[in-house]
């Protein structure tokens, strides 16, 4: 099979995300330096993010029936490398401390990445699983990196064993899907759903078991059982990239199965998808009011947010559509941010625990006033309050929501982030606090010259800058549209 | 441009005295904060001696703005950076501006702890109440509605005080963000509703308010996005069931933060209710008038008799606010001419008056470090000067004649009684009560014998005194001579009368 140039170029980002795993690897068979394979890793990556803007310049491109790279997988693209940027760059200086090998966790992350870039251009149901494969695969030894420490590992097998799981569901889902419509690509099966007309039992069973694996991935209620123990098992980056990249790339797989497999015509789905949104919302939610460490904190607010993102996801259309696109943008910068925090705090890693208890957090302003202000502002745009990224996610939604008619959603999601308000506010606040003058943890003084510092100070100023004035970012996600099946 | 800078003012002011603290010492962010406020206040009032807010608009439903800006924001939803100006935001905002001067000053040995950043957050949020009042297009209005609420929690929260008994003033702030928050998501839906319920009647997607006063609703779908407004701007003014938070917040708050509630925050309730409640649904207002009015009614009467059993002076005063506020209801749904210039005056002299009191409870708190009445007593033997200036704004906050609110009140009774005789019966009651409340403050506080254990205390210092002086100059002068008020609102009202009087001769309600 012969490629054109303009299916080469789009093939890009894989490739060049594919080279980059290699070149780490090759790397550190010869040579041991936390440095170099961290600059290697980092290099690559951004290449392969130069190369997204030269992936859509010929249109949208079918690259073997397994892959389509459109605008809507550009934009997804673009938006998981620079998820796994920062998060390489977090690791940099929070993998620093630790006593064991340093370098093989890039390996892992590039790999996981390669896994989330090949979810967003998947059109098909074969290359949906690779993908989801390869993305977790590789955060299972991402999570329990710190092997001697037993709640990493702890965190290491439940996902493990969570994913497997959701693995089962999934290709039991697509066999199912498979024995009635005799073809795995998402066009095939919207042809023929379109064709047969009246909903078929097998079929939608099929379709809800994809749905469940997704979930699992997404962390969507009831399957979200793993998460909080994860987030706090698995190492500060390594969770700030397990809450945005992953969900990210499964949020974008999700949507165009939905829409391009032409699912949503069955409105039994839709009716199974309100229902996990909306108790994905209250469980989140309200689980979050009970926490006291940051990051159990941020895993229950990020099930809440997931069931957000399915509100727009219920909306369809194509105001649904670009909603997904603007709040997982707002919610992953925001979210980026406020591990970013964390993971400074804890940097370097001193090989016990992550500073992720609202103690550790006292009175942080008053020692690390810049710090603290993006932990505030990463705060108020989870929560969605007006000048932050956050509120403009939360308009996009709430206008498809109303769009949509979607009542029942909308009303939950109101009662959802007012009771959201109350824990955000809670460890914001306790940024404030008078300093109790026994710590354990503070980042270190000159953390705004690491590369981690700076990361998360132009991710303040871009959950700023999405509040303030989001219309170029509103064009770019405009752009980035789903044709229906 | 010139209302962008009065937007924008306070934010670079705040920042400054942020960023200013640490290089120049605390006096700076205090110096910096005053000659802002100071700067805002003259440039609202330049407007003020500028423009022509006579304007008469008879017979355009479609109102005009002395001085607008607009440009571009977010055109995918039709969304634009639209700022207008008339006679009722520019009082105001010269009522802001004002007040924020003297939440400036009267912090001004009360707050020595964080200074730059406390500045910070009060300026902010009066930068936000500025936007409220000159908003013109939905989004923006509702953007800078919750924007301002920010830094509201965080004076509460970290400069508030912790009164025994009281659950604290973290508790105090959360009560308050999430209270005005969530109703506020409320109101966006609704904004979202009618935006779209216009976009599917029009085929244009905006939140310009011009346009939107144009949509065509049905009545159901009107009545229902008026109460998603009603909602927000019940629990901002607030309005009985919906005022749990403001004892609390008040209670809890430092004085700076008092007076910014009171004064203003109150008021950007009313202000909402004027300007986009009766105009953008005036059938559906016209049709739940009865209910609001009485709701007012009750408000005036509970909060009346709720503010009688008081022992925290502040709380008091807190529970006049809502019996006030209360007078502001009927007013705007009554909708007559008459009253909701009533409302007008009523809303600026409450805002004098409840920031007076604020102001002196939060002095009477620096002196004796207790704001509770059942521990004081003879302050009149122990002070020369603040115990008349108190008992001049607890007149006035009573109604006597010759202060800003008695015109206010007077005005709003009686161009409420045509339309609505039982509730401004009712209402006329509930004055008799404000007597007592008054009154029993005075009381309490000022007259008796001086508490045993005296230990001298100073008077009012020279900034104390023209603060209060100008204050009560300012609220004689809204008794005195209203006309000037009156003038400059006149068109507006005018306005918003023609709109919703028209509705309610059609739904034939307003005769509860």
């Amino acid at each position: 099979m012969m490629f054109t140039h303009a299916q080469w170029l789009a093939l890009l980002p894989i490739l060049l995300t594919s080279a980059t795993a290699i070149a780490v690897m090759s790397a550190i068979a010869i040579r041991r330096n936390h440095w170099w394979n961290a600059t290697i890793s980092v290099a690559g990556l951004n290449l392969a993010l130069i190369s997204t803007f030269f992936a859509a310049y010929w249109g949208a491109q079918m690259v073997t029936p397994l892959l389509v790279v459109d605008n809507y997988a550009v934009f997804y693209m673009a938006m998981i490398l620079v998820m796994t940027l920062a998060t390489a760059t977090l690791l940099h200086a929070y993998m620093s401390g630790y006593d064991g090998n340093k370098e093989e966790i890039y390996l892992l992350l590039v790999l996981s990445s390669l896994g989330a870039v090949l979810l967003a251009c998947s059109s098909h149901l074969a290359s949906m699983f690779i993908g989801i494969e390869l993305l977790s695969i590789p955060l299972y030894g991402m999570i329990a990196y710190p092997v001697k420490l037993k709640h990493a590992l702890e965190g290491g097998i439940k996902y493990l064993v969570l994913s497997a799981v959701a693995s089962a569901f999934l290709l039991f889902g697509m066999a199912l899907i498979y024995s009635q419509t005799g073809t795995l690509s998402f066009d095939g099966i919207a042809v023929w759903i379109h064709a047969a007309g009246a909903a078929n039992g097998i079929l939608l069973i099929g379709a809800a078991l994809v749905l469940v694996g997704l979930s699992f991935k997404i962390s969507a209620v009831p399957f979200h059982l793993w998460t909080p123990d994860v987030y706090d098992g698995a190492p500060a980056p390594i969770t700030g990239y397990l809450a945005t990249a992953s969900k990210t790339a499964a949020f974008a797989v999700l949507l165009r199965f939905f829409i391009e497999g032409g699912f949503y015509r069955y409105g039994s789905l839709l009716d199974v998808l309100t229902a996990i949104a909306v108790a994905s919302i209250l469980v989140g939610n309200i689980a979050a009011l009970f926490q006291n460490n940051v990051k159990r904190m941020l895993a229950y607010s990020s099930i809440a947010h997931m069931g957000y993102v399915l509100v727009a996801v219920i909306a369809i259309g194509p105001l649904g559509t670009e909603a997904v696109g603007a709040y997982l943008l707002t919610y992953v910068v925001a979210t980026l941010s406020a591990f970013g925090v964390v993971t400074l705090m804890s940097s370097p890693f001193n090989n016990e625990r992550d500073a992720t208890l609202y103690y550790d957090y006292r009175g942080l302003f008053w020692r690390r006033p810049y710090l603290t202000s993006i932990m505030t502002v990463a705060m108020l745009s989870l929560a969605g309050i007006p000048l932050t990224a956050g509120f403009i996610g939360k308009f996009y939604v709430v206008a498809a929501g109303v769009d949509a008619r979607l009542w029942l959603l909308v009303g939950t999601v109101v009662v959802g982030s007012s009771i959201g308000l109350y824990y955000y506010l809670r460890l914001m606040i306790t940024l404030f606090l008078l300093d109790p003058q026994r710590r354990r943890f503070t980042a270190p003084l000159n953390w705004a010259q690491q590369m981690g510092g700076y990361m998360v100070v132009a991710l303040m100023l871009l959950m700023l800058l999405l509040g303030i004035y989001p219309q170029p970012f509103i064009n770019l996600i405009h752009a980035a549209g789903l044709i229906a099946g | 441009m010139i209302l962008v800078w009065l937007i924008l003012l306070p934010f670079i002011g705040g920042l400054l005295c942020w960023l200013g603290e640490r290089v120049m010492g605390i006096k700076f962010p205090r110096w910096v904060a005053l000659l802002t406020m100071l700067l805002s206040l003259g440039l609202s009032i330049m407007l003020w001696m500028q423009g022509d807010y006579s304007l008469a608009q008879i017979g355009t439903s479609h109102p005009q703005w002395v001085v607008e800006y607009q440009v571009a924001w977010i055109p995918r939803f039709g969304i634009s950076f639209h700022l207008g100006l008339d006679g009722l935001s520019l009082l105001l905002v010269v009522l802001t501006n004002l007040l924020g001067v003297m939440a400036v000053v009267c912090s001004w040995r009360e707050i020595s702890d964080k200074v730059g950043f406390f500045h910070l957050n009060l300026l902010w949020n009066l930068g936000g109440v500025v936007g409220v009042f000159l908003a013109l297009d939905l989004f923006l209005f509702f953007f800078l509605w919750e924007m301002m609420l920010v830094p509201m929690y965080f004076l509460i929260a970290l400069w508030g005080h912790n009164t025994p008994g009281g659950k604290g003033r973290i508790h105090a702030a959360m009560k308050f963000f999430i209270y005005t928050q969530a109703s506020g998501l409320v109101m966006l839906v609704a904004i979202l509703g009618l935006v779209f319920a216009n976009y599917a009647s029009s085929g244009v997607i905006t939140f310009d308010y011009n346009d939107l006063l144009k949509a065509h609703l049905s009545p159901q779908l009107s009545y229902l996005l008026m109460l998603g407004f009603f909602v927000a701007f019940a629990v901002k003014m607030p309005v009985l069931g919906f005022h749990s938070w403001l004892p609390d917040a008040h209670s809890q708050a430092p004085t700076a933060g008092s007076v910014d509630l009171a004064g203003i925050l109150l008021k950007t309730a009313a202000y909402g209710m004027l300007r986009y409640l009766l105009p953008l649904f005036p059938q559906a207002s016209a049709s739940f008038a009865p209910v609001a009015m009485w709701l007012g009614v009750a408000g005036i009467i509970y909060a009346a008799i709720m503010a009688y059993a008081q022992t925290d002076m502040k709380r008091l005063v807190a529970y006049t606010s809502i019996s006030h506020m209360g007078f502001v209801m009927i007013g705007i749904f009554a909708g007559t001419q008459m009253a909701l210039q009533g409302v007008v005056v009523q809303m600026i002299a409450h805002g004098i008056s409840a920031a007076g009191l604020f102001i002196l409870c939060g002095e009477i708190y620096e002196r004796l470090h207790t704001r509770d009445m059942r521990k004081m007593g003879g302050l009149w033997s122990r002070f020369p000067y603040l115990p008349p200036i108190m008992l001049f704004f607890c007149v006035a906050s009573l109604g006597l004649p010759g202060l800003g609110n008695f015109v206010g009140e007077f005005l709003i009774l009686m161009g409420s009684f045509k339309v609505a005789t039982a509730v401004t019966i009712a209402a006329t009651a509930g004055m008799v009560l404000s007597v007592v409340y008054a009154l029993i403050l005075v009381q309490r506080a000022l007259h008796g014998v001086p508490n045993a254990e005296t230990h001298p205390v100073s008077d009012l210092s020279k900034r104390e005194l023209v603060m209060m002086l100008s204050l009560m100059a300012i609220l004689a002068w809204v008794g005195l001579f209203p006309q000037t008020i009156l003038n400059t609102s006149n068109a507006a009202m005018h306005n918003v009368q023609q709109i919703y009087q028209s509705a309610q001769a059609h739904s034939g309600a307003g005769t509860p």
